[in-house]
């Protein structure tokens, strides 16, 4: 498999990025440093290329009545041109993805979904809509993003655009949105835990949006801002990364995300998530803090005070907002109340901790 | 990219410094610039025994851990403890900021390393 480029490989090149793999892409992974670029995501404003998410168009008579099969969260009541937060499950609650459904109308929406996943979405997408009069067209080839994320962000873009950004409340989008010139569908949404907008438009002209959004930012504070950035970003904001916090594996509700899961309709997966919910949940996801020095990791093995392994880290940093070790773990439900004492295994050194709310930022802002 | 003359070199982009029998040991410009903001140096205690190219130590970035190899084997005399309350010391210094003091077990290794032009050539050719 050839590696993938967005249309915007050669002006992240032109800017000093630093590139990994990602899910097959060759994506930036940071600018100036991870450190700096989450910052000023903070604090004034980042620009990300997102060009490598994936989006499949939904429509047809029976749009809303398939995606309430598909989709977790419910799309009956929302309105035209709201976005919700929700995942695809598995007949046995394991997760396909999380993604985000923007509304048109009751005949369309715009599902946008990870790019790692875009392929295995698209083939399930298909597979479960052949009942339903629905088209369901992956139109991730011929769309580029850019997320404008930070406290400077709506100051910047409205710089470009004649449309008053105000009236895009958060989770709502609109399309046919001129900025910089340039056609564009815009959502108030992000992953980072900051206001911002994520800007759709075309290959073709996706690069002037970008030289005139860096143009119009710098002055601001905004940088360039890579993958790096946005998982330390994402993380302190406990939004979760398919493959870690969730996955085929880990269902919404053992990942705490149960308010995106609406029970009372009936969709794939419900019935073993309602049966996982009234059993009582074996593991869950919860926020650790390290007391002693150093950093745990994806992957790296929680032990309770006796030594026995009760669970793994889904994502450890050192936070850059916060400076301290924190991280998400999915641990034995006997071991979740705030205050448990937990160990961590890094490599051959045991590192104590101690259960913290997942609300790492809340702290920061008393 | 920064190289100092009259250090040695492996290709591991460690530096060594050797004065006398004394060899101290930190990372190149060129590694703190591929491992990006580095938050945190495990590094061994004094004493520790390490044969040539053996992992000495651990250094982690925001994204990702590295190990450390030693470039010649040695007797660790003394470890720089600054790094671990400042571990960014070694993004904004890396050749002031070293990692560990050893006593030299065989002076022969030295000649296993690379000098600092052929040090360029090796980072030129990566």
């Amino acid at each position: 498999m050839s590696i993938k480029k967005t249309p915007l490989y050669e002006k992240h090149k032109e800017n000093g990025a630093k590139f990994i793999d990602f899910g097959g892409w060759d994506m930036p992974v940071e600018y100036t440093g991870i450190k700096d670029e989450h910052h000023a995501v903070r604090n004034e404003a980042g620009m990300f290329d997102v060009s490598h998410m994936g989006e499949v168009e939904v429509s047809g008579e029976e749009t809303t009545k398939f995606l309430q099969h598909l989709l977790t969260n419910n799309v009956e009541d929302l309105a035209d041109n709201a976005i919700v937060y929700t995942f695809m499950c598995y007949e046995d609650g394991g997760v396909v993805d999380d993604l985000l459904a923007y509304k048109y109308n009751a005949k369309k929406f715009l599902l946008v979904v990870n790019a790692s996943n875009v392929d295995k979405d698209f083939d399930w997408i298909k597979k479960q809509s052949v009942k339903f009069d629905v088209v369901v067209e992956n139109t991730s080839k011929e769309v580029a993003e850019v997320a404008v994320q930070g406290p400077k962000a709506q100051e910047i873009v409205q710089k470009l655009t004649d449309y008053n950004l105000d009236d895009i409340k958060f989770f709502t989008f609109d399309d046919g949105v001129e900025i910089a010139g340039v056609n564009t569908l815009i959502s108030r949404t992000g992953y980072t835990g900051e206001d911002g907008f994520e800007i759709y438009t075309s290959n073709e002209d996706i690069g002037l949006l970008f030289d005139k959004i860096l143009e119009a930012g710098k002055p601001l504070g905004l940088k360039l801002a890579g993958l790096g950035a946005r998982d330390t970003l994402r993380f302190e904001a406990n939004l979760p990364l398919y493959g870690q916090e969730i996955s085929q594996d880990i269902t919404p509700l053992e990942a705490g995300l149960g308010y995106f899961v609406d029970l009372d309709k009936e969709f794939i997966g419900r019935d073993a998530l309602a049966k996982q919910k009234s059993e009582g949940l074996k593991r869950k996801v919860v926020g650790f803090e390290l007391l002693g020095r150093g950093l745990a990791r994806t992957d790296a093995v929680v032990l309770n005070s006796e030594g026995e392994e009760i669970g793994h880290v889904t994502t450890g940093y050192i936070s850059p907002t916060l400076e301290k070790a924190i991280g998400l773990a999915l641990v034995d439900s006997n071991y979740t109340k705030l205050g448990t004492e937990l160990t961590l295994q890094v490599r051959s050194r045991k590192i104590p901790a101690k259960v913290i709310s997942k609300r790492f930022l809340k702290s920061k802002k008393k | 990219m920064k190289i100092v003359e009259g250090l040695f070199y492996s290709k591991e982009h460690e530096w060594v410094k050797v004065d006398g029998n004394t060899a101290t040991i930190g990372v190149t410009d060129y590694a703190q610039d591929q491992l990006g903001d580095i938050v945190f140096v495990e590094l061994p205690m004094e004493d520790d025994e390490f044969a040539q190219d053996d992992v000495f130590g651990v250094v982690e970035s925001v994204k990702a851990a590295s190990d450390l190899f030693i470039p010649v084997s040695g007797v660790v005399l003394e470890a720089n403890l600054d790094l671990e309350d400042a571990p960014e010391q070694v993004n904004e210094d890396p050749y002031g900021s070293w990692m560990i003091k050893i006593e030299l077990s065989d002076e022969n290794e030295l000649e296993s390393l690379m000098n600092a032009a052929q040090y360029k050539e090796f980072c030129e050719n990566l």
